[in-house]
């Protein structure tokens, strides 16, 4: 029968393990937290307490330049869940108010006839966050704007689920007889990852969607090559990450026009 | 004296069914992403592959194996009849529907989030509920562990638990402390975005909790093989164990050290204070500490075996060994592959030198190295072993087994020492496409291609395997011989209370798990904005 107790002191088992766990943590939290935040002076000459607290992350902000510099867009715009299914007064609503106000330029059934996009079939999150950023001037065009600035916030919802219940346009660009540009084929689907061009595809909807990510079919090409280029100066910055902007500036002019017109023959 | 024969085989066919279908995608999403092979257009497909590969690799596979092997060993070692066969069962069917719940979305493209869920990355809820199921159903068999110890202790006041058993509970807990941190981001982070019930995520604090689970997790993959490392290796080749004491401390350190130490998976991440990643990197050092031991104590053990078959000299008894024993063969091979795999892990944990490596190509290798590598070729070893017992027949050839087990550490070493070398040259991991053409990856596509090849010799040694086990299974009958375990140089009469006991060490365990982890997890808790939105993985296209 083995009646030696475990839990107390006179057991060598007991105090070298627990002892020596203990003084393992103790040394290793001093360097950790003491030591090693005071040997760097990238942590900047703050006091004990502070660099306690830093090893131990909590938030804090040593930056004190400037912030006047643009502000990003405040829009987030979630992904579909899939779930939601626009009611159909709704799209009532939305149709309403398309007719009276939008129709002139994004056509009826949403065949443009001008150089603004043509919006069926567009994701409603796309159409939403747009219009939003129409209203708070984050993208900029003197029509939207004037045109779009009363409406509530119910009324772009509405507009959003409207276009997002038609069926989308056909292609823009038909006359096209030989096959796609191998160039263009290759940014879409696979990008550049050597000049950190992510494949269009992985968020416009052909291969997966991120949230306010439009699909990109039956656009003009002009009106893609444009927004790319707006990208490119910047004049278009409504891409809260910049991941718009930091894809644009890496392509050639012939590139963008060559995704374009990939596009535009697409439906 | 062995009533779960059924039992354990179920487990083991569903457990090297998957294993062979992951192995045949591994080696296909090897291929697809090295210049041997014209890219296949579309990284969804590669992704979807990633995360079916992963999900049964490290959960269904290795969790099966451990729990097999744990059902014979109380049979085995305590020589008692397992008792709770029946939930026994049930806990088998909730892997296997958890399996097959898991790999449906993932198959369809719902859930391509892979192995490690990566939030804000979201994919179909029955995918993480097929892992609960997974998880929930080891953890009967981890409480099946516990009560069938209990009942052969008041059976057997005052004597030494048999290590198998021993270790084999040991791995049973630190399996159940450490499955929890995973349990709670499923439950509390992920699965209600993954419902619908909210939008956004905290990608950080998950990440957090999954790093709980994520290093852990790799010793409970480990006991099995340490367990035949200790138990049946020193028996099969004719030799004894070298120190029970010493195999004892092993495992307690294991369940102690290996817990608190997940953060040095989030070195770069910014949510984690830097002090907790030094702290973490201190204890991961301290892992090493038993897989030093277990090197020692084995090589003694085999040394024994050498000197007993006349092997004499500082070196003549590496000679002597019976090289043309599987068994032999393995555990050569395994420390092999443990020795390159561990000092690349002492690379990964170091808080600096982990900054070169982190999230290239050499973790993957690493890990494929040491996992499929020195732990899956024992995972092999344990079944050949096994198999007379469950089936009541001989495995079908002896040589067969060699150059299966040849062919799995050639093609392993052919895979992961290039996919290391490309690793340093900079090649990051978990990317569908490489562009062999850029200047700066070309000197990488011949040792990504050689890598490649190396996966279809994995492929060549894992279906050998699985034929191996079938051909066995259905050849003639055998005189059933009584199984034994490895006995230690000195017999082991009393072995000390704190070796033959748990309490001491998950009472450690669990204290050290909150010294380590309630500060991060609680300030991140209580930092505001720290949710993201959630992405969505399958959305509409």
């Amino acid at each position: 029968m083995n009646d030696e107790r475990l839990f107390t002191l006179r057991n060598p088992w007991f105090v070298w393990s627990v002892g020596g766990t203990l003084a393992i943590a103790i040394v290793a939290i001093l360097i950790g937290f003491i030591w090693l935040p005071s040997a760097s002076s990238a942590f900047g000459d703050r006091s004990l307490w502070a660099r306690i607290c830093g090893a131990a992350g909590v938030p804090s902000s040593w930056y004190s330049g400037s912030t006047a510099s643009r502000v990003p867009s405040e829009v987030v715009v979630l992904p579909p869940s899939g779930r939601v299914h626009p009611a159909a007064d709704a799209i009532g609503r939305g149709a309403t108010i398309a007719n009276q106000h939008c129709s002139m330029c994004h056509g009826v059934l949403g065949t443009a006839q001008v150089t603004a996009p043509p919006l069926a079939g567009q994701y409603a999150d796309v159409l939403y966050k747009e219009m939003r950023d129409f209203q708070t001037g984050q993208r900029v065009n003197a029509v939207m704007e004037a045109i779009i600035a009363d409406r509530s916030a119910q009324d772009l919802h509405d507009l959003a689920a409207y276009y997002a219940s038609l069926a989308r346009p056909p292609a823009a660009d038909k006359t096209r007889a030989e096959g796609p540009d191998a160039t263009a084929v290759r940014l879409a689907m696979q990008g550049d990852p050597a000049r950190n061009i992510a494949p269009c595809a992985a968020c416009h909807g052909q291969l997966d969607r991120k949230g306010a990510a439009p699909w990109l079919g039956g656009q003009s090409a002009e009106y893609l090559a444009a927004q790319l280029r707006a990208f490119t100066s910047g004049e278009r910055h409504n891409d809260i990450n910049e991941q718009m902007r930091n894809v644009a500036r890496q392509l050639t002019p012939e590139e963008i026009d060559s995704l374009a017109k990939y596009y535009a023959a697409m439906q | 004296m062995f009533h779960a024969k059924r039992l354990v085989l179920a487990h083991f066919w569903l457990a090297f069914i998957t294993f062979a279908i992951a192995l045949c995608l591994g080696a296909w999403q090897m291929l697809v992403r090295s210049p041997l092979a014209p890219w296949i257009g579309d990284p969804e497909l590669y992704y979807r592959s990633v995360t079916a590969h992963g999900t049964v690799m490290a959960y269904v596979m290795p969790t099966l194996v451990a729990m097999a092997f744990g059902y014979a060993i109380v049979e085995l070692a305590l020589a008692q009849r397992l008792v709770g066969l029946k939930w026994a069962w049930a806990a088998f069917y909730l892997l296997l529907v958890g399996s097959v719940m898991a790999m449906v979305p993932v198959a369809l493209g719902k859930a391509s989030v892979l192995y490690t869920f990566y939030p804000p990355m979201i994919g179909s809820p029955f995918y993480y509920l097929g892992v609960v199921l997974v998880v929930v159903g080891s953890w009967i068999w981890v409480a099946l562990m516990h009560v069938n110890l209990r009942i052969w202790k008041r059976a057997n006041p005052g004597k030494p638990v048999p290590l198998a058993m021993f270790a084999n509970v040991a791995g049973a807990y630190l399996w159940a402390w450490t499955a929890v941190g995973a349990a709670l981001e499923i439950l509390f982070q992920i699965l209600p975005v993954a419902f619908g019930f909210a939008r956004t995520i905290d990608a950080g604090l998950s990440r957090v909790l999954f790093s709980w689970t994520l290093h852990a997790i790799v010793y409970f993959w480990l006991f099995p093989a340490y367990i035949a490392y200790y138990t049946l290796v020193p028996r099969a080749i004719g030799g004894r164990l070298y120190s029970d004491s010493m195999a004892r401390v092993s495992f307690i350190l294991f369940l102690v050290f290996a817990m608190p130490i997940g953060i040095h998976h989030l070195f770069v991440d910014p949510q984690v204070g830097a002090g907790f990643k030094f702290v973490h990197a201190v204890f991961t050092g301290m892992v090493s500490v038993p897989t030093l031991l277990t090197v020692f104590t084995i090589c003694a053990s085999v040394e024994i075996a050498g000197r007993l078959r006349g092997g004499k000299g500082a070196f003549g008894w590496l000679t002597a060994l019976p090289w043309r024993n599987p068994m032999m063969l393995v555990v050569a091979f395994s420390f092999v592959m443990l020795g390159f795999g561990g000092a690349g892990g002492l690379i990964n944990m170091s808080y600096q030198l982990n900054s070169t490596v982190h999230n290239t190509q050499w973790v993957t290798g690493h890990f494929h190295l040491i996992f499929g590598g020195a732990i899956v070729i024992m995972y092999f070893a344990i079944a050949y072993e096994l198999w007379p017992q469950l089936t009541g027949r001989a495995i079908v050839s002896a040589k067969l087994v060699r150059t299966q087990l040849w062919l799995w550490f050639i093609g392993m070493m052919v895979v992961t020492i290039p996919w290391h070398w490309v690793g340093l040259l900079g090649a990051p991991r978990r990317m569908a496409y490489y562009d062999y053409a850029m200047a700066g990856m070309q000197g990488q596509a011949f040792w990504v291609g050689v890598s490649a090849v190396g996966g279809l010799i994995l492929v060549a040694s894992g279906l050998l395997f699985v034929y191996i086990l079938v051909k066995s299974q259905f050849g003639p009958f055998v005189e059933p011989q009584t199984f034994r375990f490895a006995s230690a140089a000195q017999p082991v009469v009393r072995v000390p209370v704190a070796l033959n006991s748990f309490g001491l060490w998950v009472a450690l365990m669990i204290g050290l798990t909150v010294v380590n982890y309630s500060v991060p997890i609680v300030q991140l808790l209580r930092l505001p904005q720290t949710s993201v939105p959630a992405v969505v993985i399958g959305a509409q296209r």
